[in-house]
């Protein structure tokens, strides 16, 4: 299998350090406090929170910092061969583990003492690049029910296949059995490293090559992410002056300004 | 970062499942000439000078590479589509393709049309993905020739309708017949490079009354076609094949002919359980030597035993049907190098050893997959009935391959005269149910027949062997002459300095690329310092460099009888690396302590500088052994090191190894006219045995320590157990002379072994020997992570692991143990492709087969010096008997090497056969002669089985096997310009002395 012809193309036409196309949609569910709809080209994923709220169970209730729930499931229907997947399979448990892991080291916990976020992940459709979705879906959802963080996580993975170091894999890529890095950082924190994790193995020199990229995929993403969440509090803004209904163009540019601000101190 | 401007989800089916892709439509694709002001000069491929520019459609890419590959075919565009296609369809068309698209000569550009944002097409609803692709060719054809106002550029398709299309979207289109037409003045070889069948078939479904219908070569063969009634069953279509083989009515497997009977093959089948048997060539129905095919078995009473005669002039019967020119058929094989191949028994194949009981017979339903060679088949015309057909006229001429595997093969050619003592490489197109041979086009001419060069370059061709020069970048990895051992290597603290040990090497004469040395020390408390010290390879070889690439793809050096064919640039082979006396040098060395008794106490591995005392030949060293008043060091050592391998080797018999011998033969050659002057038997001494035992103590030590540290990537050599029925033959005509053989364990076989003496024969047990070795799979090589434990054993040397790591200057597979050596001592790391599993499958598979081409090379050129040195004598020699027939004996020439066979025929019919194949010209009718020389022969000679005897029936002679006789050796012209021996009996009084064998 060429993964990488000589013309320096990828099985899908991406150059070696192009990401898939990037698709957001915030706030998709009325029900949840906060949603996302993200797409990493025909990967698809769902992310909803509910909370910060009161523990449910008071055995659980940690009186110094917020617990994280998070539940990952793929639908039925996500692969190409309908297969239902338990919630408990070991695929399943680590996913949600390391998604978990990094929002925790994501979500300023210790301002919410006493109460619990929900996080639900779903996958529609997968074609690579799940666990990476499903950080940046449930990062966005968290922005949109507004619980305060300390900066953006991004996530992104790549990997070595024909001797290039490959960003963004699809899952033709990801089956291709070569080593399969993927990693979450915060960007504005000198990209600090909240998510690594790597499938196979691979030289050391030829890690921090993918890493690196890895690293520069994952500040791409962030990028996107951090545009849309711009557009999408200017939007709600302009809903919410227009509602008010003749406040003043000032006031609504205030409370635009304001809107963004908040964004950058969740960050 | 280059994100996609837009994209388009692109659909396939696949059994079941929908697979969704993304396809990402780029701005950033350039049409790669100088010419097109946008495009940017580093992605410039092709030419701005050239005439035109030439874009191939699929097909013309699948069946005329050799036009393509031909100097004066340049600037080149290969839409992405047809890349694509081509690697569906031909794997190996697609390398052909790749590798003159990476050539900066041939200006081959890729144009990725179909991730190009303007030549990107969507299937329409009921276009057919075949006309959908053909659309894009057209479509990227017309964007090159909107884009290019200035520069021609011409669509090369043999697909007239496709032509018509292209027409009609203002794109110049052509076929590959018209293009070399025009091209007649520059460039006229190209006419003859044109696959003509392909493109006649292709013409044939346009309208090709339009075009190239006076076209000399294709109008005659369309009529001709016309006129010929069918010789071939139509194979069915591949839907009823596959649904064939699920229901068992076919069986799918790899045809294999036998090399000396071209009617007569095999299909192994793991369906049947056994091998089935092909007889004939209407069975065959236009399957060849390799072909994937579905066979379906004939009813049991057709059933038939691989023949118990000798294949004579009347064989099989089949093949008549053609018209009168095709009624000559091919005459019986004359004598060849005795073959020691594994798993092969002169004659049959393998799976024939069962004699004449009958075998499942079956029939040729239908190719599932062609395994026509790409490079060609060596070979050469046949001669032309009549001197009719001026000179550059297109004449239908017969091409005869040098292998009589393959059928003969017709081509097209307006050099008919020029060619005919040439040998010439010819490819096949097309093989069609009308015509009794497949039909070809001419490739190249190699030289005239019978030239030494010519053959020799004939015999690489035909075992794919790479004498290509290296390439620049190959040569960019050597280091510079003249090189010597630095500073930095003395500092290194990993490599020993053992410059000061009595190192020497023991070599055959005349060898350059020295890769083991040796030492022996006492050590105080009374053992042994034993050494051996491996030319240090990879540490100018560097995983991953263009050197490491070309050393992978070659795999082995390859020994001719006055060639070498180096697997790495000379400076490597024969200077930096080989340990040549008097110089210091780096190794890899394996150092051992052992008791007296030979038992190893420890062993280590490490780097080294040493600096060789001697570079002794076999000879030396066996004289320096044997003349006790030698007491210098070198000879002391030698012969402690002897006396240590005596002991090894005893105890490695006593374990069960397998003592074989084989036939190798030695050639004294003339210094001025390269011919061989003399020829005789290949001596063996004790010191080729003390080396041998030496190097497989390391091979061992080394397996083990390896696979030790890498259970999952450690490179091994293994020796399957050989399945008992190869051993029928052997021990039916042991026993017919009282010789019993035990093939159970190796053990037991070697024990056997050495009872099978003769008082009268002193060479009846090298003999056996060479039979046994017949009788043996061949060792192949593994990485350990593809077999279990178990597999790993080496049948013949009775060791539980084995690997070759003593010789990386001539072979692949011990670079990679020096490396996975190397990264279990911790020097390295281990190189990631070590650990890809598919990766390695690939480069194990391909040593596997360098490994055997390599034997085959060497053998085949040992065969043409052997007809070379008969060429201008006639020699009486001493033969044995080794395979008794109802016509005829298969026997052996152990002095010269030499198997074949002898017919019993009547002196009459001797001389008449005789006058007949002296003729030369006359081949066929000496053929028919000799043919009913050996049916008379037939009714006068009792064949018994069970005794493996023939007797006359007046009682005169009689002969069994391994008897001894004497055989007169003469070079004949055969059909095809195939000159060979031929073997004929005579009475063993006319035996000079000197011939005889004590």
């Amino acid at each position: 299998m060429e993964y990488v012809s000589p013309e320096g193309l990828r099985l899908d036409g991406r150059r070696p350090k192009e990401l898939r196309q990037l698709k957001a949609q915030l706030d998709v569910l009325s029900t949840a406090d906060g949603s996302a709809l993200f797409e990493m080209g025909n990967t698809k994923v769902l992310a909803a929170v509910f909370g910060p709220k009161p523990t449910e169970l008071r055995s659980q209730e940690d009186e110094k910092r917020a617990i994280i729930r998070c539940e990952y499931a793929m639908a039925a229907f996500s692969t190409g061969e309908r297969r239902r997947r338990g919630k408990s399979d070991r695929r399943a448990t680590e996913i949600t583990k390391a998604i978990r892991n990094t929002l925790e080291q994501t979500i300023m916990t210790e301002l919410l003492p006493r109460s619990q976020i929900d996080i639900y992940v779903q996958v529609l459709q997968a074609d690579g690049g799940t666990r990476c979705a499903c950080i940046n879906a449930a990062f966005l959802a968290l922005a949109v029910a507004a619980v305060p963080m300390r900066d953006v996580v991004a996530a992104c993975a790549a990997g070595y296949l024909d001797s290039t170091a490959l960003l963004d894999l699809n899952y033709m890529e990801d089956a291709g059995g070569g080593p399969d890095v993927v990693v979450a950082v915060h960007p504005n924190h000198s990209n600090r490293v909240v998510l690594l994790q790597q499938d196979n193995r691979v030289a050391v020199e030829t890690f921090e090559e993918v890493m690196e990229l890895a690293v520069a995929g994952c500040r791409a993403v962030a990028d996107f992410m951090r545009g849309r969440l711009l557009e999408h509090t200017r939007a709600l803004a302009a809903a919410r002056a227009a509602g008010e209904d003749g406040g003043g163009g000032g006031g609504a540019a205030m409370e635009g300004d304001s809107g963004e601000e908040l964004e950058d101190d969740e960050y | 970062m280059l994100q996609s401007k837009s994209f388009v989800k692109k659909t396939r089916r696949g059994h079941v499942v929908k697979v969704v892709r993304e396809h990402y439509l780029r701005d950033d694709i350039y049409s790669g000439t100088p010419l097109d002001p946008e495009c940017p000069p580093e992605a410039c491929k092709l030419s701005g000078e050239a005439p035109h520019y030439l874009l191939v459609d699929t097909n013309v890419a699948l069946h005329q590479m050799d036009l393509l590959e031909h100097a004066a075919v340049s600037d080149v565009i290969v839409p992405s589509v047809v890349l694509e296609e081509v690697k569906a369809r031909n794997a190996s068309v697609y390398q052909r393709l790749r590798q003159l698209a990476a050539a900066d000569a041939k200006r081959f550009f890729v144009f990725a049309n179909e991730h190009h944002r303007e030549t990107y097409i969507k299937q329409e609803p009921g276009e057919t993905p075949n006309d959908r692709n053909d659309r894009a060719i057209r479509v990227a054809a017309a964007w090159y020739t909107a884009r290019l106002p200035t520069q021609k550029v011409i669509l090369l398709t043999d697909d007239a309708d496709n032509r018509r299309k292209a027409v009609e979207m203002g794109v110049e289109a052509l076929s590959t017949a018209a293009y070399t037409r025009q091209r007649a003045s520059d460039a006229p070889e190209l006419q003859d490079l044109v696959a003509a069948a392909a493109a006649a078939r292709g013409d044939a479904e346009g309208d090709a009354a339009a075009e190239g219908g006076k076209d000399a070569g294709g109008g005659g063969g369309k009529g001709r076609a016309a006129k010929r009634q069918r010789v071939y069953e139509e194979h069915r279509p591949m839907s009823e094949v596959t649904a064939g083989i699920k229901a068992g009515r076919y069986h799918q497997g790899t045809l294999r002919v036998n090399r000396f009977n071209s009617f007569e093959g095999w299909v192994g089948s793991e369906s049947v359980g056994q091998d089935i048997l092909i007889s004939g060539r209407i069975d065959m129905n236009r399957a060849m030597e390799g072909d994937v095919v579905a066979v379906e078995l004939l009813p049991e009473e057709q059933w038939r035993g691989p023949s118990n005669k000798l294949p004579t002039a009347k064989a099989e019967g089949a093949g008549a049907t053609g018209g009168g020119e095709d009624a000559l058929e091919e005459v019986p094989d004359g004598a060849h190098i005795a073959q020691v191949d594994p798993g092969e028994h002169y004659g049959e194949d393998a799976a024939a050893a069962g004699g004449g009981d009958k075998r499942p017979t079956g029939k040729v339903v239908g190719i599932i997959k062609r395994n026509w060679r790409t490079r060609g088949y060596c070979g050469s015309l046949q001669p032309l009935k009549a001197a009719g057909g001026s000179a550059n006229h297109t004449q239908s001429v017969r091409f005869c391959p040098v292998e009589r595997r393959f059928p003969y093969i017709r081509i097209q050619t307006r050099q008919a005269a020029t060619l005919a003592d040439k040998r010439i490489v010819v490819a096949i197109d097309s093989w069609e149910a009308d015509s009794l041979y497949p039909s070809g086009h001419y490739v190249r001419t190699l030289g005239a027949i019978g030239d030494k060069e010519t053959e020799t370059e004939v015999l690489l061709i035909e075992n794919d062997i790479n004498t290509n020069p290296f390439t620049s970048a190959v040569h960019a990895c050597v280091p510079p002459l003249p090189w010597s051992v630095s500073e930095a290597d003395l500092a290194d603290p990993s490599r020993a300095d053992l410059r000061h040990l009595a190192v020497c090497s023991v070599d055959p004469p005349g060898c350059k690329d020295i890769d083991d040395a040796l030492h022996v020390r006492r050590l105080p408390n009374g053992n042994f310092e034993l050494g051996v010290h491996i030319a240090d390879v990879t540490n100018f070889v560097h995983p991953g460099t263009a050197m490491d690439e070309e050393a992978s793809a070659r795999a082995t050096t390859v020994y001719l009888v006055q060639r070498r064919i180096d697997m790495l640039p000379k400076p490597l082979t024969e200077d930096i690396c080989s340990l040549r006396a008097e110089v210091e040098r780096l190794a890899f060395s394996v150092i051992w302590e052992v008791t007296p008794d030979a038992e190893v106490v420890s062993s280590q591995f490490t780097k080294s500088v040493i600096r060789s005392r001697a570079a002794l030949t076999y000879a030396e060293a066996q004289s320096r052994i044997d003349d006790a008043r030698l007491t210098d060091e070198l000879s002391t050592n030698l012969r402690t090191m002897n006396q240590l391998a005596r002991i090894l080797r005893r105890k490695r018999a006593d374990r069960g190894a397998l003592q074989l011998a084989s036939p190798e033969v030695k050639f004294e050659i003339d210094t001025e006219t390269h011919d061989p002057l003399d020829v005789g038997m290949y001596q063996v001494r004790e010191a080729n045995q003390m080396v041998e035992e030496m190097m497989l103590l390391a091979n061992c030590t080394v397996a083990e320590f390896t696979l030790r540290h890498f259970p999952a990537c450690a490179m091994l050599r293994r020796h399957p157990v050989p399945p008992p029925r190869q051993f029928e033959q052997l021990l039916r005509a042991a026993a017919a002379v009282g010789a019993s053989i035990d093939p159970s364990t190796s053990k037991s076989l070697a024990e056997s072994l050495d009872g099978c003496v003769r008082a009268d024969d002193p060479y009846f047990n090298k003999l056996i020997r060479i039979m046994a070795t017949r009788c043996m799979t061949q060792a192949v090589y593994l990485s350990s992570g593809e077999a279990s434990v178990p597999e790993y054993h080496h049948y013949g040397l009775a060791a539980p692991l084995y690997t070759h790591f003593t010789s990386p200057i001539r072979r692949y597979a011990d670079v990679i143990v020096h490396r996975v050596l190397m990264a279990a001592l911790g020097l390295r790391p281990l190189p990631e492709s070590l650990r890809d599993r598919e990766l390695m499958h690939g480069v194990v598979d391909n040593l596997n087969l360098r490994h055997r081409n390599a034997q085959m090379a060497g053998r085949a050129s040992v065969e043409l010096h052997t007809l070379i040195f008969f060429r201008s004598r006639h020699v009486v020699a001493d033969a044995r008997v080794t395979k008794v027939r109802a016509n005829g004996l298969i026997v052996f020439v152990p002095k010269y090497g030499i198997e074949g066979p002898v017919y019993l025929e009547d002196s009459a019919a001797a001389a008449a056969a005789a006058s007949g194949g002296a003729g030369g010209s006359g081949g066929g009718a000496g053929g028919r002669k000799k043919g009913a020389a050996a049916a008379a022969a037939d009714s006068n000679f009792v064949y018994d089985e069970e005794k493996q005897t023939v007797r006359s029936k007046d009682g005169s002679t009689h002969y069994t096997v391994f008897d001894k006789c004497a055989v007169r050796i003469t070079v004949e012209e055969a059909q095809g310009n195939r000159r060979q021996l031929v073997l004929r009996l005579v009475p063993r009084s006319e035996l000079p002395a000197s011939e005889q064998m004590h």
